[in-house]
């Protein structure tokens, strides 16, 4: 093997040949998409382009949006949506479920232990700069106790496929999650233009993401929360790109969505400000950073916060959702150690594959990375969005020697990983079907009285031919999720 | 529900109610240059200041012509009250408050906005205006019906009545403080054609004139129209209408809170103190006055609305 220094399982990376979701290695159709396929032969073209028009129109007359940073006015733009539903088997899921509910139990338990006796450091498995240097790491989270030991009460999963059989994890989102209203539109928008379709598969609903979303949380609420808890959404405005998720989710779930300016301490409570007057909050899903949460304890010229309520939280006074200091489970430099993390806390080898990743902090990994740079992909430790990475095999020389001299400057702040061999399926295009590459974000709600996963998840897709990068900030599509009842 | 969430309401429906208004405007100005005789540009002056935007009009253009009259009313992005300003406000008011309406309200506000922003994406033509004008009315009332068809009748329901019946009493009273002159005694004695014409425009902009045929006939007589305007409670623009509504709406939020605000008392005190009489009182009282003195009560009742209802901090 050539590539000892990186941590993870190599299994399943020398595949070269592609692997499609609907027509496999070998281009025979699989049997998830066999009835899919049935109905798909029978449509003319040119009544789909018609559809495919008509989900636009729908996507546009919902609002549902995003907005774009950075321009004079704020810009709304659709995410693409793509008619061809991504089909996974009821026995496929099965096994990803397993996998995803024991990485999210290991995921919490490692939060705890963190922010509390840090045995996982103690036993040698995880270096103790990891966490202590690590800018992720919220020094006001040492020994507090969320209420019902909840850290991530939403978590996103990131998972790529390269087979039948082998799916990678490819980034764990442990704070804020986003997309899920995606997923949920897609599905309504497909069930709106094709009903038959539904009428010949037996999909696995997603219909009741929001339900479950406001019981999970309202399961989280202070133990001294009398009554029926009172949840709330915590947005940074309508200027945030992902403001329409913010307000379909509490209007979904039939909660108040807050801004900063409308909380407050009153009483030792975060409370509303209300046409009646300040009504306390149980349960905060906040989709606002750590970073701007309190101005008081972190960033002091924040105004998408509130002043205090980290002291309200320590008391036991409020459920912040998901809670302060998540990030440092999903930082990409502790990712590469997640097979340690999930043995460590679970005692079960872990079921879903970690993709194997060189910590450029280390001479010898970092030493490898520079000879080997054309062929790997080099992510920020802490970016996301797909911004500021290389994508080995695509870049030019100067891009290349660009990232080296970076890389050279602050190793530290680098991985790197061999690029996978990600599965496609196909989007529809105006020549036909066209195999994409794509990803899978399953959504997880976790809450004192269990684990939750929704069958599916929210698929982005690579509309340009060959691009790995499926990030709607860069051009990526979404699609709908199908898991069948086998 | 949330402060911010009442005075995303309350103006998201002044916007819609502004935009069908101003739209009504236009459409009177441009009826009159087509069908008077003599007419000139400058009479577009007396439709900017009825809408409450000629100042801003003055402030940036140096003469007056009908297209540019037109144009300002419906699309100026300097205007804060163009067409085309108050639906994107009224808009960025829906999206604030998108929890608090039903998704057919949402998406019918949303149409409106695309409907609209296309529609007046380019200057419109002569030709093209009654067509314009039509549209931005057929989209409004969507929103309206769609509010009446699906809202809850909480208290989300109720600021929007406020702040529909608000704006469109401000505008009744600003049509009458810059035509009150028309409707004075004295000038009922020249008694000429030409302030038929007049009369006319002032029934139009609050698209009253079938209502009023249907009640005095084809007598028109300035008294009547005022009586018309001001005190006609089943005319649905008049300020009897409007402030009856507005404080029907004060008060079921008062019982739903089961606590008596100021904002309540003022709308009665308005009621009792100056449309309850007959229109004699009125003119006795002094037209312009009279006028005056509802513009500053309606603007004290909104403010004390934002107070009583925590809108800002």
């Amino acid at each position: 093997m050539d590539l000892p220094s990186a941590s993870g399982s190599n299994h399943g990376m020398s595949d070269t040949v592609k692997f499609d979701e609907m027509w496999g290695r070998d281009g025979m159709l699989r049997a998830p998409y066999e009835r899919f396929q049935g109905w798909f032969e029978g449509e003319d073209p040119k009544s789909l382009r018609a559809k495919q028009r008509e989900a636009e129109e729908l996507f546009r007359l919902t609002g549902i949006t995003f907005n774009v940073y950075g321009r004079a006015e704020a810009e709304e733009r659709l995410i693409p949506f793509d008619i061809i539903p991504r089909i996974i088997s009821g026995r496929e899921w099965q096994r990803l479920s397993r996998g995803i509910d024991q990485r999210v139990r290991a995921i919490n338990a490692f939060l705890h232990d963190i922010y509390h006796r840090q045995e996982i450091v103690r036993a040698g498995r995880i270096p103790q700069e990891m966490i202590a240097r690590n800018v992720a790491f919220l020094p006001h989270m040492i020994g507090v106790a969320p209420p019902g030991g909840i850290y991530t009460h939403i978590v996103g999963i990131d998972l790529v496929r390269t087979n039948d059989d082998d799916f990678f994890v490819l980034e764990d989102n442990a704070r804020t999650p986003s997309g899920v209203s995606y997923m949920l539109e897609n599905r309504e928008t497909m069930l709106q233009m094709f009903p038959e379709l539904f009428s010949r598969n037996r999909v696995q609903p997603v219909q009741n993401y929001p339900r479950k979303l406001r019981q999970s949380l309202a399961a989280c609420a202070p133990a001294g929360s009398e009554g029926r808890p009172c949840v709330a959404v915590l947005t940074p405005g309508i200027y945030n790109s992902a403001y329409f998720e913010h307000a379909f989710l509490a209007d979904q779930m039939g909660v108040e969505l807050v801004e900063g300016h409308d909380l407050r301490v009153v009483d030792g409570r975060v409370a509303m400000r209300t046409t009646r007057g300040y009504k306390p909050i149980d349960v905060l899903y906040r989709r606002v950073d750590d970073d701007f949460l309190d101005p008081l304890n972190f960033n002091p010229d924040s105004t998408l916060g509130v002043p205090g309520i980290m002291d309200v939280y320590r008391a036991g006074g409020i459920t912040i959702a998901n809670a302060p200091g998540t990030g440092i489970a999903d930082d990409k430099a502790i990712y590469s150690y997640m097979p340690e993390i999930v043995e460590f806390y679970t005692g079960e080898r872990p079921i879903l594959k970690n993709v194997p990743t060189w910590r450029c902090s280390e001479p010898e990994a970092l030493a490898y990375v520079l000879e080997h740079l054309d062929e790997l992909v080099v992510k920020e430790v802490h970016g996301s969005g797909g911004y500021g990475m290389l994508i080995g095999p695509a870049a030019t020389r100067k891009d290349l020697a660009a990232f080296r001299r970076k890389l050279k400057a602050r190793p530290g702040h680098y991985i790197a990983q061999p690029t996978l061999s990600l599965s496609t399926v196909p989007i529809f295009t105006n020549k036909g079907l066209a195999p994409r590459h794509v990803d899978l974000r399953p959504f997880v709600l976790v809450s004192p009285e269990g684990i939750s996963i929704t069958p599916g998840g929210l698929t982005r897709v690579a509309l340009k031919k060959g691009s790995l990068v499926v990030n709607s900030s860069q051009g990526g599509g979404t699609k709908d999720t199908w898991v069948l009842e086998d | 529900m949330l402060g911010k969430t009442a005075n995303g309401i309350f103006w998201m429906y002044r916007y819609l109610e502004r935009a069908e208004n101003i739209s009504r405007l236009v459409e009177t100005g441009q009826r009159i240059a087509l069908t008077r005789l003599g007419s000139s540009d400058e009479e577009w002056d007396s439709v900017l200041q009825t809408a409450g935007v000629a100042a801003g009009f003055h402030a940036a253009h140096d003469s007056m012509a009908k297209d540019m009259a037109i144009d300002w009313m419906l699309r100026a992005g300097e205007n804060p009250s163009s067409v085309l300003t108050s639906i994107k406000a009224a808009r960025q008011n829906a999206r604030l408050v998108r929890t608090a309406l039903t998704h057919e309200v949402w998406e019918a506000t949303n149409a409106t906005y695309m409907s609209v922003c296309e529609t007046l994406a380019r200057k419109v033509s002569e030709r093209d205006l009654p067509r314009t004008l039509r549209t931005i009315r057929q989209q409004t009332a969507l929103v309206r019906g769609a509010t009446q068809g699906t809202m809850l009748r909480n208290d989300i329901y109720d600021f929007a009545r406020i702040g529909t019946f608000l704006e469109r009493a401000d505008n009744t009273a600003r049509i009458l403080d810059v035509k009150y002159y028309v409707l004075l005694p004295s000038v009922m004695a020249v008694g000429s054609s030409i302030d038929n014409v007049q009369w006319e425009t002032i029934l139009r902009s609050v698209s009253a004139r079938g209502g009023f045929r249907m009640e005095y006939g084809d007598s028109i007589d300035p008294r009547d129209i005022a009586q018309f305007l001001i005190l006609d409670k089943r005319m649905p623009r008049s300020l009897a209408f409007c402030i009856a509504k507005l404080r029907d709406n004060l008060g079921y939020l008062v019982a739903n809170y089961g606590e008596r605000l100021q904002s309540w008392s003022l709308a009665d005190h308005i009621e009792r103190s100056y449309l309850s009489f007959d229109i004699d009182a009125v003119l006795d009282y002094g037209l312009h006055e009279y006028i005056q003195k509802m513009l500053s009560l309606l603007s004290e009742l909104g403010a004390q609305i934002e107070i009583d209802y925590r809108f800002y901090e």
